[in-house]
């Protein structure tokens, strides 16, 4: 069996080559190709999971090996691959979410003359993403994430003929390499502690090394985690990252990409096991990520920047559960299977709603759309029911375990890290319910209005084609891209019910990742309680401020927490002034350097030369007879040198 | 006799040359200047000859009266030319080779 | 006797160039032909080499000797080890693209001005196959007073390669200003660039005449093998002084040519002015003598002086790859980004070199390889682009994705090649010469990874001004790749993967020549700090 863990990644790859390269005898036929090739991988991955159902607990892990990549003395990198639980459960995520939101994007992209090449760099991030979880050492996983974070430049900037879309690409690439640094820093490390990079012998030995030198491997590993999977410092990549076509948010920004940084805390957990204050690091990042998110969603308009910010804000907490370590790696994971479900979901409702409407994108213009988009509405409203944790669909398992898991943190961490997650849990309730009613509820605010106003460029420019200046007239989207919507929603509703029946998840995933139970200093039923008044909270005061009273229209100006919302906290002005503006300077300052100083120092020393030959040539004055005079003075010097000489 | 007095002679009729050569512009007279210059030299080659009982300085000196015969024709050929194309044969006029 | 395979390497470019200068002017295409012949079958030779040579055997091989000025000691030795034989086929691989991207070039422009300077077809060509003679035998070259004047020597057709062929003035509908007067002011400019690059390279040179004159009277011979014999048994001893000295005139001479911080700021001028295929030429041919013949040169002689020298040049070598690639962010010139991109680039060789482990040497050497295969494929691709357009300033173009996608993907590609994207060889190399950099030198190592972020920086700046965005007016009609123009870029980004992925072929030849020169300064790698269980 271990020998389909190969074809699992060849198969979206094989794809990638051949709509890239086929040029456009394939434009036709291109995203079939792609999406079969994606269904192909989800297959694989499927059967290789009934193969290890089949096997004994301990007994499921496989390797394959294929050849050796880099071996240069003691340094030996291979192509090699290992699947367990933990990367079962990723492949099962991103091929299956992965394949339906291939099928959406047929519908979706349908008017895109560049389908063919969108449905090419789809599965190159499929394949990306699966040798980022399949690797079995480090500097293969580094190549899978740097791969992801490729896949994810070409399809922020897909359309690339719009200079917001490009720049927001490059940023996306550029911050990510911020966090590879931190990577290919670990992995440096680790060779140099333990000679090696492979997962087996670093993990085995991690309890031989010093605790500073995993403290160091630890957070080299956060940063490359914050990157990827936008934490505060490094979260300002992902709202601007939905300049994509929507299905790409819901792909790389929602289920997969942002995931792979959880996956690697989770990965490498023996090594944070061993670095409590790297964990520390890890559960302040988490919390304060996940209120970061949180208030950014509440403020904006914007409906994919508002799920982008809830995005971060769910991430913050699966980090913050990996950051607790064995009592959290579990939940972390299981947390993001079941936000994989809804936030796909959820954002593919985003999408239809915007297919509908014009590609209109401010949720002030939208209202009242439950009536035109029964399907759309129905399957958001799953997505968004679970996603703040409405008792007994998925993400109500899930979150309530980690915010279980913060509590039994212990001591007045634990009551900090349990606050912050509650609080968390009653924002998400309040930004989610605000989207769904200035989606679908209230008065149709859309009546009369041109949408997409010049002023706000649309995000998809196929708008342009379709009359943007037009009235929307909202309505259901076809079949290719609703049927993914409600297998989504399914899955929204029911896994994490699944999961968590006679804690069958936890059972699956404990071998690889090492399960606690953590005992919180308050009952489990007072958190599950609390959780749910924290939820009622969050929906009634978004009901009161968006349900109760219309809507405007035009945004009023809000507090100035609002406005610092709005503009993401004041992240990018800070990363502006002094990043950019920084940078600017001191590349230009250094142009002018290089230009005068260390070119005119040599410049100086041929102008000197050329001066000092200017006065020597004064001397070639054309008189025969001052040459004889030079000839009898240096004659004289000679003769008189010498006879001193032998003198001497 | 005593050779030295040849050797003393020699440096006596070197130094007339010499000085000729830097005090003198008309180029006739510089020319014999050196020419003088130069049978100072042959004077000691053939001096010291006789000196050490050897007869290279004796073939050195006949060249040098080759060599020397050579630069008179070309030397003379280039003041002829020059004083025909100028008028004048001080040397101070033709001062044109510098920079 | 055996054939002279190495020989045959160097002396068939050489009658190529000579083969080619004497086609008469009126049979231009036939002179290209016969250059690319020449180069091809230089290529075929290469790859013999590269077969015939055994990657666990003695460290020189295909070894050649002959007495050339008994006087002097001086003899026509050559002899390859794994370093040699790969940068040989490197070279002998690049040059068939150089003179493939550069058919069109040196071709007499159509509009017969007055005053137009002439510009020999066939002397471009010629040229070019001398320089490729002259590395070629260079890389070979045993014996140091060889060397010295094959270093020296190449610089002559460099001169006239930079000098006399320029980028084809911008084509009359675009020109701004008169043509006339735009033409005078880039040959003014070229000029200046051809002459800079002669002179400190000259003076480079000249110091390091005085060391191999040093090293003759301290040695009492030019050969390499001997001399570094000698100086393992200890019979041969020098004086500390001396072998500083002696090593600081060799070094000096090679980090001008690699270039070095601050021996820099020739490399902007000549790749800006030169051509782009020329340019390639000089960073990915050229300047590998330099890096090459620190690892061959400066190591072996003088081992107790490289360890000496070691943290000044490490620091050097760290201040060129960052200050490099700040640079490289602030330019307006897309050569001349590239230009500074490279001295970025020498700055990761030249630290792997001297940071004395077998990660950081080995990566060392595969970076010379896949820097020049990868910024061959960018610099050419920009050459195509800049020959479209008829201007350098990146500010000129825009949205040329739109109209000519496929030019844009593999300027991508490039690009991507240049900013060490895993997957793509340079990443191998780069990441090698971290790690091995890092674990004899934590710090330098960790300051050096900075040069990753600024290099995706600068790539990705590059990229988004050219290549997206609206689409100009003036690149609208711009045609995408031609046939000839993919035949030279798609084999280059085919290598740059399967290196890649699989670069063992090549660190088999590499690491035990590596191994013998680490032997030479008698270090080995540190060990780590658990040894993990396997």
């Amino acid at each position: 069996m271990e020998n389909l863990i190969a074809p699992l990644i060849a198969a979206p790859l094989l794809g990638a080559a051949v709509l890239l390269c086929g040029g456009r005898r394939l434009d036709r036929a291109g995203h079939w190709i792609g999406t079969v090739l994606a269904g192909a991988s989800f297959v694989i991955g499927v059967l290789l999971f009934a193969d290890l159902l089949g096997r004994g607990a301990e007994d499921r892990t496989l390797h394959q090996h294929l050849f050796s990549w880099i071996p240069v003395g003691s340094f030996r990198a291979d192509i090699a691959f290992q699947l367990d639980q933990l990367s079962m459960t990723f492949v099962l995520l991103i091929t299956g979410v992965g394949t339906l939101i291939h099928i959406y994007s047929i519908g979706y992209m349908e008017h895109d003359e560049r389908r063919r090449r969108f449905f090419g760099y789809l599965n190159l991030f499929l394949a990306a993403m699966l040798l980022l979880v399949l690797a079995d050492n480090y500097l293969l996983l580094y190549m899978g994430w740097e791969g992801v974070g490729l896949a994810s430049y070409l399809l922020i900037g897909f359309w690339q003929h719009k200079p917001s879309a490009a720049t927001a690409a490059k940023k996306a690439f550029l911050v990510n390499r911020v966090g590879d640094l931190g990577l290919s820093i670990a992995i440096m490390l680790m060779f140099t502690t333990f000679g090696t990079f492979a997962f087996g012998p670093v993990l085995g030995a991690a309890g031989d090394a010093s605790e500073g030198k995993l403290t160091a491997i630890g957070l080299m590993l956060l940063l490359a985690a914050c990157g990827k999977s936008a934490q505060v410092p490094l979260q300002s990549w992902l709202g601007d990252a939905m300049e994509g076509p929507t299905p790409v948010s819901a792909l790389i920004h929602a289920a997969t990409m942002v995931t792979a940084g959880v996956y690697l805390i989770t990965r490498s957990g023996a090594i944070f096991n061993g670095a409590p204050d790297a964990q520390l690091v890890v559960v302040v990042v988490g919390a304060v990520t996940l209120l970061f998110g949180a208030i950014v969603g509440c403020a904006k308009d914007d409906i994919k920047k508002a799920l982008a910010g809830s995005t971060m804000s769910q991430i913050g907490y699966m980090i913050l559960a990996a950051g607790l370590g064995p009592i959290g790696y579990v939940f972390a994971i299981m947390h993001l299977v079941t936000h994989g479900f809804f936030k796909a979901g959820l954002f593919l409702g985003a999408g239809s709603v915007m297919h509908g409407m014009n590609d209109e994108v401010d949720m002030r213009k939208y209202g009242g759309l439950r009536k035109y988009m029964p399907v759309t509405f129905v399957t958001f409203g799953l997505g968004y029911l679970a996603i703040i944790g409405f008792p007994g669909l998925s993400g109500f398992f899930s979150k309530d375990k980690i915010i279980e898991a913060a509590f039994a943190k212990g001591g007045t961490e634990g009551w900090i890290l349990g606050g912050v997650a509650l609080l968390g849990a009653a924002i998400t309730a309040f930004y989610m319910t605000r989207v769904m009613l200035m989606t679908f509820f209230g008065e149709e605010r859309w009546r009369g209005r041109e949408t997409a106003s010049p002023a706000e460029p649309s995000a998809e420019p196929a708008a342009e084609e379709r009359g943007r200046h037009a009235e929307p007239h909202p309505h259901e989207s076809p079949k290719s891209m609703t049927i993914p919507m409600v297998v989504l929603a399914f899955g929204s509703v029911f896994a994490g019910g699944l999961f968590s029946f006679g804690d069958s998840f936890v059972r699956w995933l404990e071998p690889v990742t090492g399960y606690a139970h953590g005992h919180p200093p308050i009952s489990a039923a007072a958190v599950t309680t609390a959780t749910v008044v924290a939820l009622v909270i969050g929906v009634a005061v978004a009901w009161l401020m968006y349900g109760r009273v219309p809507v405007p229209v035009t945004a009023p100006r809000g507090s100035l927490l609002t406005r610092a919302a709005r503009r993401d906290l004041l992240q990018d002005d800070f990363n502006h002034v002094v990043l950019v503006r920084g940078g600017e300077h001191l590349t230009r300052s250094l142009v002018y350097v290089d230009h005068t100083l260390v070119d005119g120092v040599v410049n100086g020393t041929a102008a000197s030369f050329g001066g000092l030959s200017g006065r020597l040539r004064k001397l070639q004055n054309g008189y025969a007879r001052s040459y004889a005079v030079t000839m009898f003075g240096g004659t004289a010097v000679l003769i008189a040198a010498t006879l001193l000489m032998r003198a001497v | 006799m005593n050779p030295v007095y040849y050797l003393y002679l020699a440096s006596l009729l070197f130094t007339i040359g010499a000085a000729g050569v830097l005090i003198r512009r008309n180029a006739i007279v510089l020319f014999m200047c050196v020419e003088l210059m130069l049978n100072a030299c042959n004077l000691a080659f053939v001096t010291f000859a006789r000196m050490h009982g050897n007869l290279d300085g004796q073939i050195i000196a006949f060249f040098t009266m080759v060599v020397a015969a050579a630069e008179v024709v070309v030397g003379l050929a280039i003041i002829v030319s020059v004083f025909r194309s100028r008028h004048s044969a001080s040397v101070d006029d033709a001062s044109l080779m510098k920079l | 006797m055996s054939f002279p395979l190495l020989t045959a390497t160097a002396a068939l470019p050489a009658l190529g160039a000579i083969a080619t200068a004497a086609v008469p002017a009126a049979r231009r295409t036939a002179a290209k032909w016969l250059a690319l012949l020449f180069s091809l079958g230089t290529l075929a030779l290469a790859v013999v080499a590269l077969v015939r040579f055994e990657p666990g055997g003695a460290r020189y091989q295909l070894t050649e000797s002959h007495a050339w000025i008994a006087e002097f000691g001086v003899r026509y030795e050559l002899g390859v080890d794994g370093i040699g034989v790969s940068l040989l086929a490197l070279t002998a691989l690049l040059v068939p693209f150089v003179i493939l991207a550069g058919w069109h070039d040196a071709d007499p422009l159509e509009d017969a001005r007055p005053n137009r300077r002439w510009r020999p077809t066939q002397g471009f060509f010629a040229l070019i196959l001398a320089v490729e003679a002259m590395v070629i035998l260079s890389f070979e070259a045993t014996d140091v007073f060889l060397f010295y004047i094959l270093f020296e020597a190449m610089l002559i057709p460099m001169y006239f390669l930079i000098g006399g062929f320029g980028d084809r003035a911008a084509p009359a509908q675009f020109a701004a200003k008169a043509a006339g007067a735009g033409d005078e002011a880039a040959a003014t400019q070229r000029s200046y660039a051809a002459v800079k690059f002669l002179l400190y390279n000259l003076a480079g040179g000249l110091i390091m005449l005085a060391a191999v004159i040093g090293l003759y009277v301290v040695a009492g011979t030019f050969s390499l093998t001997e001399i570094a014999e000698a100086r393992a048994n200890g019979s041969l001893s020098m004086a500390t002084n001396t072998e500083r000295l002696l090593f600081l005139g060799f070094f000096f001479a090679f980090a001008v040519k690699a270039p070095l911080w601050p021996l820099h700021t020739w490399l902007p001028n000549a790749m800006g002015e030169a051509t782009a295929p020329v340019a390639v030429l000089i960073t990915a041919v050229v300047d590998k003598v330099g890096t090459f013949a620190m690892l061959r040169f400066c190591l072996q002689l003088f081992p107790e002086a490289s360890k000496w020298a070691t943290p000044a040049i490490l620091v050097l070598a760290l201040i060129s790859i960052v200050y490099g690639a700040l640079l490289a962010v602030g330019q307006r010139d897309m050569k001349r980004l590239i230009a500074y991109a490279s001295i970025s680039h020498f700055g990761f060789i030249i630290m792997g070199i001297f940071a004395m482990t077998s990660q950081g040497q080995s990566g060392a050497t595969l970076y010379m390889i896949n820097h020049g295969i990868s910024t061959a494929a960018l610099m050419l691709v920009a050459g195509f682009l800049i020959s479209r357009r008829g201007s350098r300033l990146i500010a000129d173009y825009g949205g040329v994705q739109k109209v000519a996608p496929v030019l844009a993907g593999t300027f991508l590609i490039g690009g991507l090649a240049t900013l060490s994207l895993p997957g793509l060889s340079p990443f191998v190399s780069e990441f090698l010469v971290l790690v091995g950099t890092f674990s004899r030198y934590p710090v330098i190592g960790v300051i050096a990874t900075l040069g990753i972020v600024l290099a995706a920086l600068y790539v990705l700046v590059l990229y988004q001004r050219t290549m997206t965005g609206p689409v100009k007016a003036e690149i609208r009609t711009m045609p995408d790749l031609r046939v000839r123009e993919l035949v030279v870029v798609a084999p280059l980004i085919a290598l740059l993967l399967f290196l890649g992925v699989y670069p063992k072929p090549l660190t088999q030849i590499v690491d035990p020549a590596v191994e013998h020169t680490l032997s030479d300064v008698q270090k080995t790698d540190p060990k780590p700090e658990v040894e993990a269980a396997r």
